[in-house]
């Protein structure tokens, strides 16, 4: 917790640095906390700038990276709502305007961003973060952190900026600032007269900041809350948007790899000699655990790869995947107890005697699969280095070329380019790696690496493999008790181990989205089991919470029905949570809930319910199934998320659409599953997850009866599959405890 | 061998097998068009051929010469946004982004054939996409956009 003090402590304070031509407002200084391994030890006093005005125009710095999510969009309107600049003014960089403006110093600031605010501080105290977490958290952007932690810190940014753009114009033209008013980029004089912000470049620079502003009332807010135009919309359209894929450099060549198919596994030889002699082919290069292929065009290097004969190593994990979950299986021991993070009543005599029911279930590794194949160009010099990528960790990208490379960290400048997708896969940077491994040996030239889709899947570090353990009791047509024991290896352990960073302490991933939620029953234990590491996994869109969801709201819903009640007025009764309780209640009016329908009551057609508290957001869905003949159709989605304040109503409903598709559709057929140590399924059409035809009719309500700005891009992942299983049982009866569910039904 | 996409002629030093993707994004920098999948199960390389939409990962060099190729790049522009795009930009349709060129220009090549579509048929001409970021309520919502669009004129 000490680090969490320090920077509460921290002072905020604003200054401006000059820029070629022009100046950067929203500066704030802070005191580097000496405790952080991560941070850079240089001076006591960094700079972030968030607002560019130069004579060319008006540039506001996003420095969260862009996955689909809107979060350029979202963090420009939020900058704009005080700065006073209409949204198609304005451009909006991630990154470095130039190289020298952007040093390690203002990278090390970079992290200060990610910093979650109050909120999200509480939620930690609480222990939803691991305290690995708490250092990933510096540094990437994930955890649906962004909106949370910049609600406030951009706007302040803006309204700095409008403020000393007015002191500047006040003082020329002998005016007062208080007869100054601004719009749409321009300084309005009394007298009407306009004066476009960008024409004051020279002047601002170097200005005295105004430090001393109030955000304003959101009854004057002219973007946040309503529908907006996304700033990408058009370029994604048309083709325009560039993405790391689409990235090119002076003189750049074109490279896969080869990797070893069982993950992590080494290499004893090969024989490259044909693909060497194929048209096109420059180079292939030994790299660690596998080859990195060089042409002149990217086809020409896959179909090189696939020319090579290698011969690989056993890999460090289980071969068979049935041995992956015997190693969960023999998680449940009290040697292997991770946290008990919940003990509500005392759940050991109130099972000890009576009807105890049991059940047990399971949720595979998945792959993360964005559409865009992971990929980056390295270009390598005896004294820097230069990455352009589409990636989370820009931070951790420049540790690693600097460790790999040798060269000072300084020396090593990351372009973020836009992602083609992520659902948490560019958390991880192997392709970095592997790319700035194949630039040390072609030095000068830049290597433009993309995987096949092949290569990715395969080693796409996948989604945690889980289980869980339900024993419960009934009474009286109520839930009386709760025992659920969860087992899965540690994500932040693998994940971090990538990055040589070490997990210490519990990881609360283990029984994220279970031991918290905002049900009371009396006798209600949570403990989590952490399992050998086994293949190498990563956060996936909401991380623990995307498999403890189904389990915990599974169980519920198989006592509930032991005790003959209706799951969505049992969960109601049980309720500790007032906005809990509105979002079941939402969920309830929108989807006109009467019961579970389905076969027990003549009809084809039943409902399941789910709600997840994850990352501070309570999401609530209704799902309703119908059984045709053509297999389980899902007709309708109801959606209601507490986020305390919908910043763009558009992008939000987009948002959990797509988190309800993406977790249902992997809920209904996605898996990996690994055989001889190799990931099975390698492509989408093995893998394929919810196409058009299934994707049924989604209503979704964000409610803002909380005080806390809360993100939306994972919570509505958890409660999908347990709200689809309990439609499922309510129209064949069968209770699924195993994901995917297509091993049990068949979908339309 | 000669290209003729967006009713340009190129001249390029291929393989007859080298898909037609790669002749776009590699030889010609045309990269509006998308590599997601490689065997034809996401549709994010979608081009038309005199027309009608195919995979250009499963499209040979060699068999797109002599047709007419359009891609993304060749529906419409920013400044002059062809009626499905226009849609697309209405709808907000996108959050990545990255299988929306494949979309378009599936959707266009529906429209061009089938100006009416019915849910079914909107259904069964996109199901081939893949989209990952869930963005398919949208989808059909432009789908349908695009052809009143296209109706009104």
């Amino acid at each position: 917790m000490g680090r969490l003090k320090t920077i509460a402590r921290r002072t905020f304070l604003i200054g401006s640095a000059a820029v070629a031509g022009g100046v950067a407002f929203g500066v704030y200084t802070v005191r580097k906390p000496h405790e952080n391994p991560l941070t850079a030890a240089a001076g006591e006093a960094v700079l972030t700038p968030y607002v560019k005005i130069t004579a060319d125009g008006i540039t506001l710095i996003t420095p969260r990276a862009d996955s689909g999510q809107g979060v350029y969009h979202v963090q420009a309107a939020l900058i704009a709502e005080e700065l006073d600049v209409d949204l198609d003014q304005i451009k909006a960089d991630p990154g470095p305007p130039s190289p020298a403006y952007w040093n390690t110093a203002l990278a090390a600031e970079a992290a200060e961003f990610l910093v979650p605010a109050a909120g999200m501080m509480q939620d930690m105290a609480e222990g939803a973060v691991t305290s690995v977490m708490k250092v990933m958290g510096l540094q990437i952007t994930g955890g649906s952190t962004s909106v949370p932690d910049q609600f406030e810190k951009l706007r302040l940014a803006g309204a700095s900026a409008r403020e000393t753009i007015k002191a500047v114009v006040a003082e020329r033209e002998g005016v007062a600032v208080s007869d100054l008013n601004t719009a749409s980029g321009n300084v309005i004089l009394p007298d009407g007269q306009k004066i476009p912000y960008i024409s004051l470049a020279a002047d601002l620079a170097g200005a005295e900041i105004v430090q001393d502003v109030a955000l304003r009332d959101p009854s004057q807010w002219r973007y946040i809350g309503k529908p907006m135009q996304r700033i990408d919309m058009l370029a994604k359209s048309t083709g325009t948007q560039d993405y790391g894929i689409d990235a090119s450099v002076e003189g750049m060549v074109h490279a896969t790899v080869l990797m070893n198919p069982a993950q992590g596994g080494g290499m004893s030889g090969y024989d490259a000699s044909e693909a060497l002699a194929m048209r096109g082919v420059k180079a292939v290069v030994p790299i660690s655990g596998g080859l990195g292929i060089v042409a002149d065009n990217t086809w020409r290097a896959f179909r090189a790869a696939q020319a090579i004969t290698v011969t690989w190593e056993d890999p460090s994990f289980p071969l068979e995947q049935a041995d992956h979950w015997a190693a969960l299986e023999a998680a449940f021991t009290p040697e292997a107890q991770d946290s008990q993070k919940r003990n509500d009543g005392d759940v050991d005599t109130a099972l000890s005697d009576g009807e105890v029911l049991t059940a047990e279930y399971r949720a595979p590794y998945l792959a993360h699969a964005p559409l865009e194949p992971i990929n980056a160009i390295v270009r390598v010099d005896d004294d820097r280095a230069e990455v352009w990528t589409g990636t989370q960790i820009p931070r951790f990208i420049q540790a690693n070329v600097s460790r790999i490379t040798g060269i000072p960290a300084e020396y090593v400048t990351v372009h973020v380019l836009m992602m083609g997708g992520s659902f948490g896969h560019r958390l991880e940077d192997e392709v970095v790696k592997q790319a700035t491994e194949i630039a040390m040996q072609m030095k000068g030239t830049p290597v433009k690496l993309t995987l096949s889709r092949e290569e990715d899947m395969i080693h796409d570090f996948p989604r945690q493999i889980a289980m869980a353990r339900m024993r419960g009791k009934v009474a009286n047509g109520q839930v009386e008790a709760l025992d659920l024991g969860f087992a899965m290896p540690s994500v932040m352990a693998s994940q971090l181990s990538r990055q040589n960073q070490s997990a210490p302490g519990p990881d609360s991933q283990i029984v994220a989205g279970a031991w918290d939620q905002p049900f009371a029953i009396p006798d209600q234990r949570v403990t989590g089991y952490r399992a050998q590491q086994l293949a190498p996994i990563s956060s996936w869109r909401s991380v623990g919470a995307s498999s403890n969801g189904f389990f915990y709201n599974a169980a519920l819903d198989e006592l509930i029905e032991a005790a003959g009640a209706d799951p969505l007025d049992e969960r109601l009764r049980l309720c500790s949570d007032p906005l809990a309780r509105q979002a079941l209640e939402a969920v309830a009016e929108m989807s006109g809930w009467a019961g579970v329908g389905g076969f027990a009551n003549g009809s084809k057609t039943g409902r399941g319910v789910a709600l997840t508290k994850s990352f501070g957001v309570h999401c609530a869905q209704v799902i309703e199934v119908t059984d045709t003949d053509a297999g389980l159709r899902i007709d309708n989605v109801w959606v209601a998320a507490e986020v305390g304040r919908v910043v763009d109503p558009v992008n939000f409903e987009n948002l959990v659409q797509g988190g309800a598709i993406y977790a249902l559709g992997h809920a209904m057929n996605s898996e990996i599953t690994y055989a001889g140590g190799v990931a099975e399924q390698s492509n989408f059409d093995l893998n394929p997850g919810m196409r058009l035809h299934q994707c049924p009719n989604i209503i979704v309500r964000g409610l803002e009866n909380g005080d806390r700005v809360l993100g939306i891009g994972e919570p509505p992942v958890p409660p999908a599959a347990p709200a689809l299983a309990g439609a499922i049982w309510a129209v064949t009866g069968k209770r699924l405890r195993e994901m995917p569910f297509s091993r049990s039904v068949g979908f339309v | 061998m000669q290209l003729r996409i967006n009713g340009t002629l190129h001249e390029v030093d291929v393989e007859d097998d080298m898909p037609l993707l790669w002749v776009l994004r590699d030889e010609l920098g045309l990269t509006g068009t998308k590599f997601g999948c490689g065997i034809a199960q996401c549709g994010a390389c979608t081009v038309h051929l005199d027309g009608v939409a195919v995979r250009s990962c499963q499209t040979w060099a060699i068999d797109a010469e002599g047709a007419d190729i359009r891609t993304i790049e060749g529906l419409g522009t920013p400044d002059a946004l062809h009626a499905v795009q226009a849609a697309w930009l209405t709808e907000q349709v996108a959050q990545c982004g990255y299988c929306q060129s494949g979309q378009i220009m599936q959707a266009a090549s529906l429209l061009a054939e089938n100006p009416q579509p019915s849910d079914q048929e909107i259904d069964d001409a996109m199901s081939g996409n893949l989209c990952r970021c869930g963005t398919y309520p949208r989808i059909r919502a432009a789908v349908k956009r695009a052809a009143s669009l296209m109706q009104e004129g």
